[in-house]
This record gives C-alpha cells, structure tokens and sequence, in this order.
C-alpha cells in the first residue's frame, strides 16, 4: 500500500512537471523565436507574456473540436492519444535525480521517495526506444485516419523517418552498453558520476553523443527534421485534419519528446545530475539530492536551448537528404564507432584513446565526402552538381564556374 | 512555354572543401549568428496602439469632403471622381443650389454623396480628378465599423472627417488648383529606368508601348 502511494506521488509530480514544463516550453520557444528574428513576442498576456500559455491552454479547450465527416472516426481519436500516451510512457525509467532514496512520514505513513518512477528496471534505454518507435503509430494513424493526401502524405515520411532513424539511434548507445555494461540508464549515470567530469561520456564518446542528438532530434520531428509536418509542401502534415485539443495532443507529443531528448542526451552523455564539487557521488550535504535534480534540469534545459536554437538555424531538409544522412552517413559512422569501442575495450587501450579516435572518423567522414560533393549525391546530397540559371544573368560570387556548352 | 536552351547556362557548383564536408562547423557558425541576434537584441516591433506608426505624408486614408470659405460643401457636383473611380464606389446625387443666401455664386451642388468605404481601394484617383480639390484622402487609418452601414460615408461623416483632420497639420488643405496631390508629390524624381540592372537582351525589360508587339 505504502509503495503503491509513493509510486503514484512521483507519477503525479513527474507528469505534472512534465505537462506544465511543455507549456512553459512553448512560451520560451516563442519568446526565443522572436528574439532570433528580432521580435517581441507574447508579451501582452500577463508581466511579459507570461500568462500566455495558460491563455493558450484555455483557448484549445474551449475552442471548437472540428472532426470532419470523412474519416475514421475510431483511428481519429486514437492517433493522438497513442502520440501522448507513448511519449508519456518512455518516462517511467528516466531517472530525474540521484538514485538516493528519500524517506519521510506523511499522514502517518512511511513513504519511500525516488527520483524515478520504475527504478532498477535493466533494459532501460531498450525500453524506451520500443516503446518510442510506437510513437510512430500516433502519427500514421493520425495521418490514414484523416482521409486526406496531404495529412497521408506527412505520415508516410514521418514513418519511413523515423524507422531510419531508430537505427543510429541504437547504434550510437552501443558503445556505451559496452563502456558501462549495462543499459540501465540510473546505472549508467552512476558510472559517468564516478569518475568525475572527465569520465562524462561525451569524452569517450563524442561522435555517439553527435549521432544520437541527430537522431533523436529526428525522432521527435523537430526541424529540421520536420519533413512530416512541412507547410510549404503539406499543409500542415499529418496533423491538417485536427483541431482544438486533439491538435493540442499532437503538439504536447512533440515537446513532451524534446524534454525527453534532451534528458536522454543529459544523461547519457553530459553526466546526469553530476556536477563538479557541488553534485558528486559522495556529497551528502543536506538537500544535496536536490541540487542534483537541479543541475540535471538544468542539464537539461540548455540542451532544450540548444535545440530552439537549431530549430530558427538550420533550414529543412530535403528529404533524399534526410535518408541519405540516416543511412550513408549516421549508420556507417555509428557502426564505425562501436569497432572502435570494441578495439580499445579488446586491446585494454586507456579510455581517453576514444577521444582522438572519434575525431578520427569525424575526419574520416569529411574526408570521403568532399569527393563525393562533386556528383549530385554527395554524402548529404547537399551540394554539387550542376545547376541551370538563365543565361545573361548575374553569376553571384561563389556559386561556381560555367560549363561551356 | 518551356525555357529554350540557347537562354539557359549551366554552372558547375563549388566543391565542397574538408570544413564544409564535416557540416558541423557550418552548423556552429550558424549557431553564432543566430546568438547574435539574441545576445544584441534590438526588437524592430511597433507597439502599435501605444505607439502610433509614423506614416508618409502620401498617405491615403478614409476620404475628406472639403469646405470652402464660406462653410459651405467645396464639391460642383461635376462628378469627375465617381468616373475616374476604379472601383466604382462613389455614389453622387447632384442637384442645383438652392437660390438662397447661402449657396450665393454656387449653381450645383450634391444633394447626396456617399463613398462605400469598403469597396474602395484607397487608389487616390478621385482627389487627382477633382477640379476644385473638394474630395482629398486623409491620414486616418483606423478604420473600424460593426456593419457594413457604419462604413458606407455619406456628406454628413466626410464633412466631419474634414472638421477632424483640418488643423492635425498632417491634412494640408490644397486651395490652388492644378497641383497634383500629395500623392503623387516626391521629394526628389524618382530615377529614370528600372531601379535594377537588367541584363541585355532581356525581352521582359525591353519598354515597349502598349499594343506594340516586339520581334
Ligand atoms: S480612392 Fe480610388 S477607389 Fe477610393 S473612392 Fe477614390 S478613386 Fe475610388
Ligand atoms: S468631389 Fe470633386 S470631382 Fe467629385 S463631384 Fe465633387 S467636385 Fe466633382
């Protein structure tokens, strides 16, 4: 009975701040969106804006749920719920804190606290990456169910994304499975955690770390891996039919997705809650637990910049481009980096051999790919090639040289 | 009609040096420039209902009917702006002057005069045709109505219109006849030609006159 209460405290805390974390997230996207483009932003709904999402919340509430006559009225509903439902499900073994356990008496019970809702649970990163390829069903149901090309159309990129993608995204947690021995995700922050800063995965690992961000960036749909939802191209993708708090779902799915990313790339690589001298292992100064929780937020929360940031940089990709990179580019390099973590476990090589050889095959990439550049598809499909512009007209600098014809 | 190949060049596309072909360092140059724009930020927003735009006195607003010395409505009747109109909104009633006191030295005059001011397209037309620069455009932008009615001028709200725009010194009243608008006055002439190069032997450019069909 006990657990069941504790259990269901850290469920409601994790949700809660999950949902109103996605809430505030949108109003930082927003603000930030603006700035980049030299704007103002929301900033009329409250002191600075910031009621806005509560306006926002209120307003897809009340706001006409428009279900159109021609689809499958069942599948409708169910595509964004699955979309949530999974998102929210991937949580349950993300550690939010140091494994420590809190006890403390409420109502006269004795409660056990965890900063994690299903602890020790072994095949960890496994979990989520099953139960994240799921999410896929929320936007192909959503698509199909819409009777509509265009909503179709941004479902079928979406799915054929984001089954390439799940690939690198295994790769590249490979190498660290091997380093740890385990993919316990409380486990392996605890590793990195023991050795310090310089025992981050990131050192050992930073093409897994680069391979992995991508990746799950594309997983999650976010651009400029937006191909799905592109609205120059579909409307508004697999989401056109849907309105009002359906909508709403969809969007909750994708930040819910990006908090998940970025405490994924947190604690994978960049060493969770750890922190030099205010958060090591052995600190046990009191409310150190949460300063853990803190510095892993934090963590956290300027990859989420980092991604805002990518999002108003980088333009979309094409999408011969966005499976070129998953399968000629990430794949190959993500296997190319498990050998090399094997080579240096087999040959008992010291740890720090990782660095260098993962700048390596960085290097080794760009290597094979400028003279690739020259034909149409180079390793990205990116540039190369010839390109027709009318004649007479003004060559820009840089673009290249004409071809006699 | 499909471009022909003699108006087409092919051009080779740089090729990608070493930097370029590990992407990320374009990537983080990118970031930096993106930081930027945050780290110096300088909104170009207008707060508009606090801050009023600051327009170009060309501006051609909700319409004015002008009054003379007397007080009495500038507009003959002679109709000119209702046939120069594009749009075809502009609706006048003409009838002779009251042969009285007030209308002395006047023989027509509108008995209605009504613009649909959502029909209008804000072109200016009608204050270059007036003869006497009774009809002119004002600065007011803000137009707002909660019916079509509300919207529809007729002489009695043109005339306010004058009464609230005649001393806002953005207004001008034109006694002389002759002058074009304030529309069409620059400051300095625009230049001769189109303002960008045009390539030679580009046929879009070429000027040709109206009805004249070039080689
Ligand atoms: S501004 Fe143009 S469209 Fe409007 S009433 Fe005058 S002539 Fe007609
Ligand atoms: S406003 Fe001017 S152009 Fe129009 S009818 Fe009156 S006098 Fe003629």
């Amino acid at each position: 009975m006990n657990d069941f209460i504790s259990a269901s405290l850290v469920i409601n805390i994790v949700l809660g701040a999950i949902l109103g974390g996605c809430s505030y997230l949108i109003y930082v996207e927003r603000r930030l969106a603006a700035f980049i483009q030299d704007r103002v932003g929301p900033n009329r709904t409250g002191p600075a804006g910031l009621f806005q999402p509560i306006a926002d919340g209120i307003k897809l509430f009340i706001k006409e749920d428009v279900i159109p006559g021609h689809v499958n009225l069942f599948l409708f509903i169910l595509g964004p719920s699955i979309a949530v439902f999974t998102t929210m499900l991937a949580y349950a073994v993300v550690p939010f804190g140091p494994p420590d356990q809190i006890q403390f008496t409420l109502m006269g019970m004795n409660l056990d606290f965890r900063f994690i809702i299903a602890p020790q649970i072994d095949i960890g990163m496994v979990f989520i990456f099953a139960v994240g390829s799921l999410a896929v069903y929320g936007i192909i149901l959503g698509g199909w169910a819409s009777n509509n090309k265009y909503s179709m159309l941004g479902s079928l990129r979406a799915s054929a994304q984001v089954i390439s993608y799940e690939i690198p995204l295994g790769m590249s947690i490979v190498g660290l499975g091997i380093l740890t021995g385990s993919l316990n995700l409380e486990r392996l922050v605890l590793h990195q955690a023991e050795q310090g800063f310089w025992g981050w995965n990131f050192w050992a690992q930073p093409v897994a770390c680069l391979i992995f961000f991508v990746a799950a960036l594309a997983e999650a749909n976010r651009l400029p891996f937006d191909l799905s939802e592109c609205e120059q191209e579909l409307v508004g993708g697999f989401h056109t039919e849907y309105s009002s708090m359906k909508f709403a779902l969809y969007f909750l799915a994708e930040y819910t997705h990006v908090i998940l990313v970025s405490l994924l790339t947190t604690l994978l690589f960049f060493g969770g809650w750890q922190f030099p001298l205010i958060a090591e292992v052995d600190s046990a100064y009191t409310g150190s637990a949460l300063v853990k929780v803190g510095v892993l937020l934090s963590k956290a929360f300027c990859v989420i910049i980092l991604i805002m940031f990518l999002r108003w940089t980088l333009p979309r990709f094409r999408f011969d481009q966005l499976m070129g990179l998953a399968w000629k580019v990430l794949i190959p390099l993500g296997t190319a980096n498990v050998v090399m973590v094997m080579t240096v476990k087999h040959f008992e090589l010291p740890s720090w051999w990782m660095f260098p050889l993962s700048l390596g095959l960085v290097a080794v990439v760009g290597v094979l790919s400028v003279p690739n550049s020259k034909t149409r598809y180079g390793a990205l499909g990116m540039a190369g090639g010839r390109t027709r512009i009318a004649a007479d007209g003004v060559l820009p600098p840089g673009l290249g040289k004409r071809i006699p014809m | 009609m499909a471009i022909s190949d003699k108006d087409v060049t092919w051009v080779e596309e740089p090729e990608m040096t070493f930097w370029e072909a590990l992407f990320v360092p374009a990537i983080i140059d990118g970031l930096r420039t993106t930081a930027r724009h945050v780290t110096g930020y300088k909104s170009v927003t207008q707060q508009y209902p606090e801050q009023r735009p600051e327009l170009p006195m060309n501006y051609r607003g909700v319409h004015r009917l002008n009054k003379d010395d007397a007080g009495r409505v500038k507009c003959v009747a002679c109709m000119m702006c209702a046939t120069a109109c594009p749009a075809k909104c502009i609706d006048i009633v003409a009838a002779p002057a009251p042969k009285n006191e007030e209308w002395a030295g006047r023989d027509k005059y509108p008995a209605t005069f009504v613009i649909d001011e959502l029909k209008c397209i804000y072109c200016g037309m009608c204050e270059e045709a007036c003869p006497v620069d009774a009809i002119e455009l004002t600065h007011i932008y803000d137009l707002v109505g909660t019916s079509r009615q509300d919207l529809t001028y007729d002489k009695e709200k043109l005339l306010d219109v004058f009464e609230q725009t005649k001393n806002s010194g953005r207004d001008p009243i034109r006694t002389h006849m002759g002058r074009l608008g304030p529309a069409s006055e620059f400051e300095s002439l625009p230049p001769l030609g189109p303002a960008t190069a045009v390539p030679t032997g580009d046929k879009a450019a070429r000027g040709v006159s109206s009805g004249v069909i070039s080689s």
